[in-house]
């Protein structure tokens, strides 16, 4: 599969922004930072196992001004490594307890694990800020603890304890967290995007209708190659791209949608192809790679957070487990299973990081300490957590409890004792 | 078009029962007598109490006091203001507009509400005055764009989606569903969806079946949604600016053929409840149960039912999920018999529903099994005739309370 960076010119104006009541001056895609764009070359998807550090230093070079002027070429700092390391060990650990527990019985359902995609998470979400939002499908986990939410409270959720982050309501694939903008986690895939755009939508209306000059929060949709088959996909890359909303399209591209190969579903499976049907950049990426992740990341939140669109990055990449832990995963081949497993990015980043002597490996394995003991105390802390209590049943249905309705004696029926004992009937 | 023109005709017939309505609008119900003493700014609500709540995360009590003071200011006397005469798409876009001049973060979503002014009009203006971003011409693209509501009601807009007419949003339904009912739910009360969904349904005047549809029957079982029909332009005002002040998602159900009533509404500040229902016309003979457009057949009904010696009476339910008990209650209490007439298909409809409710709460109340008049289980023919017989018509109705009250 070759790849590129095709990157259009948008001649028309943000038909939102332009009209005769805008104040503002829009800015229209100017050339040269498009022009920046093709300098990022991102590494050709070959079947051979290329070493990161090699290519990363003689193709991968990024213009945009937000990567400072590196006095060394690597491309990121020993602080960087060290953090992307750790949360990329965080997601791994985490996904490899929770199927302990899974099969101990401590949660149930469906459980969707990311081992082997932790690149993307890594690579993409530790570039955001506190109030930047990330939108993910039913496999989650890891977009929420990259994005800052404490081991504890997933864990908690996934236990359906009361401390989760949802209260233990959501589960697995219900994700959320205000504090630190994660929108979900949703079961059906596609139902996101539309969500998605819809954060990005407050962002540009922040800026524009409310007039808040610094909003310029950027929200990441994050969903596989199964969803790209499907119509709210492209139904936003259209208001996306129209509006020139501040969002970025991540397209994790693992080949497998359950038992449904890409290419058995897929009329022309090259995603990132799909981007400037609608006016976009569209960009494919090694997604096992979190350095090359991280460079088309920075381009592409740095776009959108400039005001000047969306992109849609497609990262080739793989989950090392089945679709869920209910999946018995016969269909792959173990070839390909093999060739991903060469090419974990964990390792990868390890191998680049000890070669470049960012690091030394006694400091990899107090990262790797640390975060065990991160994950046996989220496991210790939802063990400990109380389930919830009846009376949780009916809190959450409405924002607004008068929306149960007015009782046959005429007071609101949440007024009811029996609501706030959780045995009342709606 | 055709719609809104034979919509005409039927004012015509209607005013008179409409300013009936109004007359006996204020009759003795404790709340809209405690209102209409208030004078000016009322919001009307069960005994005048505000429910301050903190059940759960995230819960807020109703907002009234910024809207009081700015009444109070505005108005000096309590004697009862002329006001003014609007038709119903009219008072929508008032109830709309007032909103969005009271909060900036009221945007309006949908396809053709911009530039063209809404397809009935309702927002004919507001993209002139408010700009392209916040009166949103949308793409066709009815599921992603109520998504996309969903998304900024989350990080703190509060968006009003227009479906150019209500069947349009079975598109919608995976997100009205999932993510506009469930949502607060399963994030634990921590997102909140203060969306409001509306739009023109119900059957019109030969539109076909696919344009006639009425949603309230497959939304109604969505857990955290709120569900209210508008009928005049007194309570479409008071309904919209109640739902959009709501932080909870509310569908507001529009009909093709009312928007061009035309009533008389005060010109102080008002916003109605979203969980009561209306007494349309008190009486002791039988309750009439009815909704939207069904109310006018039922007013027309009544008519003949005076004439006939029958006293009615009829209550215009208004908010279709969850059920106003108790003013449906104290109907039944008094009456012991019940019709129930409404436009939504006989299966599974929001008259099955009120009619399980009313059996479940009020048993002993009844001296008849309750009646429920639906629309055929019939996709809505084109032929005028046809779609003439699977609605409901005030002889119909007549025929149904002579029967029960044997």
């Amino acid at each position: 599969m070759s790849c590129a960076f095709l990157s259009v010119n948008i001649a028309q104006p943000n038909p939102l922004t332009s009209n005769r009541h805008s104040t503002n001056a829009i800015k229209l895609f100017s050339p040269s930072f498009l022009g920046s764009t093709r300098k990022l070359r991102p590494h050709s998807l070959s079947k051979s196992l290329p070493s990161p550090s090699k290519s990363l230093r003689s193709s991968v070079f990024a213009v945009s001004d937000v990567v400072k002027e590196l006095k060394s070429n690597l491309l990121i700092t020993k602080e960087e490594g060290l953090e992307l390391y750790e949360d990329m060990i965080l997601g791994r650990a985490f996904e490899d307890m929770c199927a302990q527990m899974y099969y101990r019985g401590k949660m149930f359902g469906f459980v969707h694990l990311y081992n082997g995609q932790e690149a993307v998470s890594t690579g993409f979400i530790k570039l955001l800020r506190k109030d930047d939002c990330v939108v993910s499908t039913y496999r989650d986990h890891v977009h929420a603890l990259s994005k800052g939410v404490p081991a504890r409270a997933v864990m908690s959720e996934l236990f359906g304890k009361t401390t989760g982050c949802c209260r233990g309501q959501g589960g697995s694939m219900h994700m959320f967290d205000k504090e630190h903008n994660v929108l979900g986690g949703f079961a059906f895939i596609g139902e996101g995007i539309p969500v998605a755009t819809g954060a990005a939508f407050t962002s540009l209306y922040k800026r524009y209708v409310l007039k808040e000059a610094d909003s310029d929060a950027v929200t990441l949709a994050f969903f596989g190659d199964g969803t790209c088959n499907n119509g709210q996909f492209y139904e936003c890359l259209n208001m996306a791209a129209l509006w020139k909303l501040p969002i970025v399209f991540v397209v994790e591209n693992n080949l497998w949608a359950i038992g449904m190969s890409h290419l058995r579903a897929t009329s022309d499976p090259e995603i990132w192809k799909k981007g400037p049907a609608f006016g976009m950049s569209g960009v494919h990426v090694d997604g096992m790679d979190v350095l090359k992740v991280r460079e088309v990341a920075k381009e592409a939140i740095l776009r959108a957070r400039r005001g000047e669109g969306p992109t849609l990055v497609e990262c080739e990449t793989y989950r090392f487990r089945g679709h869920s832990l209910a999946d018995p995963d016969e269909l792959r081949d173990p070839d390909e299973k093999a060739h991903y497993a060469n090419r974990d990015p964990i390792t990868a980043l390890k191998k680049y990081m000890i070669e470049n002597k960012l690091v030394n490996e006694s400091e990899l394995k107090a990262i790797e300490k640390k975060i065990d003991e991160v994950v046996e105390d989220a496991v210790e802390f939802a063990d400990e957590s109380p389930l919830p209590p009846r009376s949780q049943l009916l809190e959450n249905v409405f924002a607004d409890p008068k929306g149960f309705g007015i009782a046959p004696d005429g007071t609101y029926r949440c007024e009811d004792p029996k609501f706030t004992q959780g045995t009342a009937h709606v | 078009m055709a719609a809104i023109f034979q919509g005409i005709g039927t004012t015509a017939s209607l005013s008179t029962s409409n300013s009936f309505d109004s007359k006996r609008f204020q009759f003795p119900s404790r709340r809209s007598y405690l209102s209409e003493r208030k004078g000016n700014l009322f919001v009307m609500r069960s005994e005048g109490r505000i429910i301050g709540g903190s059940k759960g995360r995230g819960t807020s009590p109703l907002v009234t006091s910024a809207v009081a003071s700015k009444a109070e200011s505005s108005s000096t006397s309590t004697a009862s203001k002329p006001g003014h005469e609007l038709l119903l798409f009219e008072a929508l876009r008032e109830g709309l507009e007032e909103e969005m001049i009271r909060d900036p973060t009221v945007c309006v979503m949908g396809e053709d509400v911009g530039h063209y002014g809404g397809s009935y009009k309702v927002t004919k203006g507001l993209a002139e005055k408010y700009g392209d971003l916040r009166v949103l011409d949308t793409p066709i693209a009815e599921n992603s764009f109520t998504g996309m509501a969903i998304g900024a009601a989350m990080t703190g807009l509060r968006p009003v989606v227009e479906g150019m007419n209500m069947g349009f949003l079975l598109l919608a339904f995976n997100q009205i569903s999932n993510n506009c009912g469930m949502l607060h739910y399963t994030s634990g009360g921590q997102f909140k969806i203060p969306v409001v969904i509306r739009g023109p349904g119900g059957v019109g005047r030969q539109l076909g079946a696919e344009h006639s549809q009425r949603l309230e029957s497959y939304f109604q079982s969505i857990p955290g949604i709120q569900m209210v029909a508008c009928s005049t332009p007194y309570n479409a005002k008071g309904l919209m600016k109640a739902a959009i002040r709501s932080e909870n998602p509310v569908i507001l159900f529009e009909h093709v053929l009312l928007y061009n009533l035309k009533e008389r509404i005060p010109d102080e500040e008002y916003v109605l409840s979203l969980e009561e229902a209306e007494m349309v016309r008190p009486g002791e003979h039988v309750t009439i149960l009815t909704y939207s457009r069904m109310r006018y057949h039922v007013m027309q009904a009544a008519k003949t039912l005076v004439n006939k010696g029958y006293d009615p009476e009829v209550i215009d339910i208004r908010s279709l999920k969850p059920f106003d008990l108790y003013t449906i209650g104290n109907s039944v209490k008094k009456t012991h018999r019940v019709l129930i007439v409404e436009e939504c298909m006989r299966t599974g409809g929001i008259g099955a529903s009120l009619t399980a409710a009313i059996n479940e709460n009020f048993h002993d109340y009844l001296d008849a099994p309750i009646v429920c008049l639906s629309s055929q289980d019939v996709p809505t023919p084109y032929a005028g005739t046809l779609e003439e017989w699977t609605v409901v018509q005030p002889a119909q109705i007549v025929t149904a309370v002579e029967q029960l009250c044997r």
